[in-house]
């Protein structure tokens, strides 16, 4: 069914369809339409799930941790703030192999408070065990949350599809949604091994562990996350062939001749493959990696795809604040150290605190891989577009 | 209600072999408050000492489900059980009866954990909030709380030369609960075993947030020999430092009065945290904190006079 929707009600109506258990949230712009608009389904009995209106996202995501601890389907939404406040419980959910999915809206973090888009929240949380999915668009965030629920459930661990704050959230798109009760087959029943509730079969769930044990559990969620990677693939590929719309890890555009390249992550996929034809109009090869699954990191695939292309930038949303570049510069220029062919690469931070990012900013990156590559020279690796100063 | 001799046939459900302290009241309590009921029972703590003498993996004192996520948010925690079990009730996927019951020690509950326990109350979850206060941060090493009585000494309130102790008195936490116009509130200890297992029983019939703030002597962080800790706890109950009562329905009742109340330097003496208040210049304390004692007795007979059949 073709409907007109913003990423906020693609992400709710996707959990309408889901109809979970259990869903505990607090509000938070830019992610407040979701709860709310859940809570509405919630009070019409569109949905049968217990909302837990909580006192706040610390509380939310601790909420969340029993209910899937008793085997009960279990969502949350969040941004910014909400997902630092979180941050502690996310170790935590991870670590007790909860398959929680949060509905996460990409905001810049405090201080100083600012409500608009970057990545700073997420990639904040990014090591902290649940796999991220970022998405380009409305279509992407509500068919990656759907994912969400099996790739969870049985990898094990918790997920967070995120949109872009506002750009998406709030932007109207065209798309298509899937019928309720296919969305309950592709879903499925959720049926936990163990469960708190098992009163005959007693469990201690979130024990202490000394130095005798705590590696060895760690260890563990390490290989689930690498697991995680065949799960994502299935799940992909299940989706791809029941639904016709089709996902990877990440999505090539125009890659596979291309003499420049930039890597970029959610929303800014879509201004900059607008660039990229307009180049390729003028015979300039340029073309795309939009990084769509960033925990797991699918290291070798990305590397073995960018290691054949001359010259690329990697656009960071968010900064790491170590003086050396944003997170996904870090990881891409770290997967690429074993190949004997690598690419010049420059990393942009951009479009912090929701600064907006056009088409003209992104034909000066291209321009700036093309002096590169014809100079094979370059002067600053870090850079800052569209800052002041 | 169950005899002595009823409950000792009882199956425990903390089982000993926990690490614990020798004298430690805190499983006195727990074994007293899990014997309360018939139902089977959920229960979650935060991190506190409770937890970490009970499940050292690969090793658990508990012989029921258990599960702990963080300090500060049992209360959360517990919602979220709560309201699963209600969600998957609902869809027929359970049909037991089954209760919960969270269990936190003072900084868990007075401090860090207030905010989620004030939550979880308001929202009206059917749980039962247990708080065993010993008074300090005893898990970490004895830092002081905002359960921490007036002038005793603790790691982060400590009797130095000009500062003797710590300066302010206890936060009233069972008042503060009260107030959220919960079901069921009630103070009480394990030196009175019958009150205690009372009280749980009340507590986990009514349908709705419940709170019992249950003191809980601690030989370490108090300073008394081992063997004395029901003995302890039992005279702060005597001098009125610690009244045992319960708000149900807004009405509050005193559940036991002592024949005679003690002076309350005769619980402060047998404590090494209250060793300095008998330094002769500290004396004015002492005076302090037997005029707080006999203000909140006072008020508290008060309210159990004026709060009857309020409701």
């Amino acid at each position: 069914m073709r409907v007109t929707k913003t990423g906020n009600e693609a992400m709710a109506e996707a959990m309408r369809q889901i109809n979970p258990d259990v869903v505990a949230a607090y509000p938070i712009t830019p992610a407040t339409e979701i709860v709310q608009i859940f809570a509405n389904f919630v009070a019409d009995g569109l949905v049968d799930t217990e909302f837990i209106a909580v006192e706040s996202e610390h509380s939310a995501m601790s909420a969340c941790i029993g209910a899937c601890a008793v085997g009960a389907r279990t969502m949350t939404s969040t941004a910014s703030q909400g997902l630092a406040l979180m941050w502690e419980m996310l170790y935590i959910a991870s670590g007790l192999r909860l398959p929680i999915v949060l509905a996460e809206v990409n905001r810049s973090l405090s201080s100083p408070i600012n409500i608009h888009c970057d990545h700073s929240d997420t990639m904040g949380a990014r090591d902290a065990g649940w796999i991220q999915i970022f998405c380009e668009n409305a279509q992407e965030a509500y068919d990656s949350l759907i994912q969400a629920v099996r790739i969870a459930e049985e990898s094990l661990l918790p997920i967070m599809v995120t949109t872009d704050g506002f750009i998406i959230s709030h932007g109207m798109e065209t798309m298509e949604l899937i019928e309720d009760k296919e969305v309950k087959t592709f879903i499925g029943e959720y049926k936990p091994k163990y469960t708190v509730l098992d009163i005959d079969n007693p469990i201690t769930m979130g024990a202490i562990d000394f130095t005798d044990y705590y590696f060895e559990h760690k260890r563990q969620t390490i290989e689930a996350m690498r697991n995680s990677k065949e799960i994502i693939a299935k799940v992909n590929q299940e989706f791809g062939a029941k639904f016709g719309r089709h996902y990877e890890f990440f999505e090539e555009y125009k890659l596979e001749d291309a003499d420049i390249a930039i890597v970029v992550l959610g929303s800014t996929a879509g201004t900059s493959k607008v660039v990229i034809d307009e180049l390729r109009q003028k015979g300039i090869k340029a073309g795309l990696l939009k990084l769509r699954v960033f925990r797991p990191f699918p290291v070798q695939e990305i590397a073995q795809i960018l290691s054949r292309i001359p010259c690329v930038a990697v656009m960071d949303r968010s900064d790491s604040l170590n003086a050396s570049g944003g997170p996904v510069w870090t990881e891409i220029r770290s997967a690429l150290y074993d190949f004997n062919t690598r690419p010049k690469m420059i990393n942009y931070i951009y479009g912090l605190g929701g600064r907006n990012i056009g088409l003209e900013m992104l034909r000066s990156v291209f321009e700036d891989l093309k002096n590169i590559l014809k100079t094979d020279k370059i002067d600053k690796q870090i850079r800052y577009l569209g800052v002041r100063e | 209600m169950a005899t002595l001799k009823e409950l000792s046939h009882k199956k425990e459900l903390l089982s000993g072999g926990h690490r614990a302290c020798a004298g430690c009241t805190e499983p006195i309590a727990v074994r007293q408050i899990l014997m309360a009921t018939d139902t089977p029972i959920v229960v979650c703590c935060p991190t506190g000492c409770l937890e970490v003498t009970t499940t050292i993996f690969p090793y658990t004192a508990w012989r029921m489900p258990w599960i702990h996520s963080a300090f500060e948010n049992a209360a959360a925690t517990i919602s979220g059980v709560e309201t699963g079990y209600k969600a998957l009730k609902k869809r027929g996927k359970i049909d037991k009866e089954i209760k919960f019951i969270a269990i936190g020690g003072d900084g868990g509950t007075y401090d860090i954990g207030f905010q989620s326990l004030s939550g979880a109350m308001e929202r009206g979850h059917n749980i039962l909030y247990v708080c065993l206060d010993n008074e300090a941060y005893m898990n970490t090493g004895i830092q002081r709380s905002s359960a921490t009585p007036k002038g005793a000494h603790t790691t982060t309130s400590p009797a130095g030369k000009v500062i003797p102790g710590k300066k302010t008195f206890r936060k009233d936490l069972s008042a503060c609960i009260a107030a959220h116009n919960v079901p069921y509130v009630a103070q009480s200890i394990p030196s009175m075993w019958k009150d205690l297992t009372n009280k749980v029983q009340k507590a986990l019939a009514v349908n709705g947030p419940t709170f019992i703030n249950v003191l809980v002597p601690c030989r370490l962080g108090w300073g008394f020999p081992p063997e004395k800790a029901i003995d302890i706890g039992r005279e702060a109950v005597n001098s009125c430092f610690w009244p045992l009562y319960e708000v149900e329905n807004g009405e509050w009742k005193l559940t036991y009065k002592p024949k005679e109340k003690t002076p309350v330097k005769d619980w402060l003496k047998s404590q090494v945290r209250f060793k300095h208040l008998f330094r002769p210049e500290n004396e004015s304390i002492l005076q302090e904190i037997q005029t707080e004692v006999d203000h909140n007795w006072e008020r508290l007979q008060k309210l159990c006079e004026f709060s009857v059949g309020l409701v």
